[in-house]
């Protein structure tokens, strides 16, 4: 099953917010992470990952930092800040109330 | 590993090549597609295999890029690489029409100056006489060229050209209608704001349909600098021909030699203003360089200049009466203090924001904050003493509104500073408060002299 688009695009945010409250990652691991919990239903073009992260920079919700990979690589490190922990708070009571509306509809439907 | 390494190096330029991606962008994505080979060749894949797969996970370049200009616009302001929005067409550049409305320019300023000598001779300039008039409108016979200019370029529909064309000439028709007494203090102020208003209607005709965009603001202020150092460097080109003309000149003909400065200054001066502006447009990417590096060579000799002077006064105290003269000097010093925070803000690049800068530019403005304080009380002491002056009013409120600036500005910086609120609360407070000084300059201009009668 490959999830739409733009549900996608929508769920990016708090996916990436949400798998850094676990700690600082960096590009690839996140995006390692997202394949992980989707079991591959999410697909996603793993370019488009950066640009999303420089905005949740830009808007103050992580803070980067560069360090080095085990081989002695420049890689840029992402962590949460406050503001984003409360970007992710916002983000998970919209997903509560979208599923908790799409779930009374399918319920009543199955009745 | 040679093959590899060949492969990520073409790929590498084919990402480079837009302007859209930074150098420290592009090395983070290579990172990612090492690292991305590194796992499907532990899987089994033969490295060019690995390549292949990862290169297409990674996306098209051309949706790639794309997707980083949308997210880094202010990149590609800076470099001409891309063409801007397509949408919107390009813009025109051309050299034969900048020289057209320059000329225009040169043409307008001359005409109301030969009006101005034969009418009245109240005032001087340019070595001549001239009318009170000529010099409070200066503005008005420059900057609707500008406009007019900036709207060609950016091919404004007509009815938006038309409005801000609408609006020079209400404020050209108000200014010549109030019947200002001679030498009175609100004509002196109205001189000195009218430029100003005007400068924002070519603010208005820059940012075009998205003046409420902060983005767009935000370039607008950097067009702003921009203009103003072309605008120098041509003036001292300029000054340096002048000079070495009226040298050449005045052995073969001393009446030629005096007359020369009249034709040539104001002319002159009025297509640099056209020349300067087409040159930030067509040759960004080389002020570019320099706008920073002045503005981080300023920026923390204004500081310690602050620092010391505002400790100065808060020790000694005000020795002598805060007079008129002394006010000038620290709403000038306010001004330049505030226009270096603003370029600063503009050219701060987000991925190399320095927090030594931001800590020096806070500095700045704590210090400047300091020093507005205390010539705000001694205006108050002041207005409270002798009562309501034009010039009282108008520094009384230009003050007022600089401290509230500042004080925004700096507790936005403390935060920011301390990550309570992105870096980014403090440009959209800077571009929404543009607006306010256009008001305020605005009320200057047709308010005020009402206000006092003409006085």
């Amino acid at each position: 099953m490959n999830i739409d688009k733009d549900l996608v695009a929508a769920m990016a945010t708090p996916l990436v917010l949400a798998i850094l409250v676990d700690g600082e990652s960096y590009g690839y691991a996140i995006l390692k992470r997202v394949r992980e919990l989707s079991s591959g239903d999410l697909e996603w073009t793993d370019g488009m990952l950066y640009p999303l992260l420089h905005r949740l920079e830009r808007l103050g919700h992580v803070v980067a930092s560069w360090g080095a990979s085990p081989e002695g690589r420049r890689r840029k490190y992402y962590e949460l800040t406050p503001s984003g922990l409360a970007a992710l708070e916002e983000q998970r009571r919209q997903w509560d109330a979208a599923t908790r509306t799409l779930n009374g509809v399918w319920k009543i439907k199955e009745a | 590993m040679e093959t590899l390494d060949t492969r990520i190096a073409q790929w590498r330029r084919a990402v480079t090549r837009s302007a859209a991606v930074g150098p420290d962008d592009v090395d983070e994505l290579e990172g990612h597609l090492r690292e991305q080979v590194a796992d499907l060749a532990d899987a089994g894949l033969d490295e060019e295999e690995a390549f292949l797969i990862a290169v297409k996970r990674l996306g098209a370049v051309d949706a790639v890029t794309a997707e980083f200009a949308r997210e880094h616009g202010d990149r590609l302001w800076k470099q001409l690489v891309l063409a801007p929005s397509e949408e919107r067409g390009e813009r025109r550049r051309g050299v034969l029409p900048m020289i057209v409305f320059a000329l225009i320019a040169a043409v307008l300023i001359q005409v109301a100056r030969l009006v101005a000598q034969y009418t009245a001779s109240n005032a001087e300039m340019f070595g001549g006489d001239t009318s009170m008039w000529f010099v409070r409108d200066l503005g008005l016979f420059v900057l609707p060229v500008l406009v007019g200019y900036l709207a060609w370029s950016r091919r404004m529909p007509v009815r938006r050209v038309l409005a801000l064309f609408g609006v020079i000439a209400a404020l050209a028709v108000v200014v010549s209608v109030f019947p200002f007494a001679d030498g009175a203090a609100t004509g002196i102020l109205v001189a000195l704001h009218l430029p100003v208003v005007l400068w924002f209607v070519v603010g208005l005709a820059y940012v075009g349909d998205e003046w409420r965009s902060s983005a767009r603001r935000m370039d607008f202020v950097r067009f702003s600098g921009e203009w103003a150092i072309y605008f120098v460097l041509l003036v001292l080109g300029g000054g340096v021909l002048f000079g070495l003309t009226e040298l050449l000149v005045s052995p073969l003909s001393q009446p030629v030699a005096n007359e020369l400065p009249l034709w040539i200054l104001p002319s002159g001066g009025a297509a640099a203003v056209i020349v300067a502006a087409w040159l930030v447009d067509a040759k960004k990417s080389v002020i570019e360089n320099i706008a920073p590096v002045l503005t981080a060579i300023f920026t923390p000799l204004f500081a310690v200049m602050l620092v010391v002077a505002s400790a100065g006064y808060v020790a000694v105290g005000i020795g002598r009466e805060f007079d008129r003269d002394l006010m000038i000097v620290f709403d000038v010093l306010l001004l330049v203090v505030l226009g270096l925070v603003l370029y600063g803000l503009s050219a701060r690049v987000e991925s190399r924001a320095s927090r030594v800068m931001d800590i020096i530019r806070l500095v700045t403005v704590c210090a400047a904050l300091l020093l507005d304080v205390l010539v705000l009380g001694s205006m108050l002491a002041r207005v409270g003493d002798l009562g309501f002056t034009p010039n009282r009013v108008v520094a009384l409120g230009l003050n007022i509104l600089l401290v509230v600036n500042l004080a925004g500005a700096a507790v936005l910086s403390v935060r920011a500073l301390a990550g309570r609120v992105s870096p980014s609360r403090l440009e959209s407070w800077q571009t929404g408060y543009l607006p306010v000084f256009a008001v305020w300059t605005l009320a200057v201009v047709v308010a005020v002299p009402v206000l006092f009668g003409f006085a």
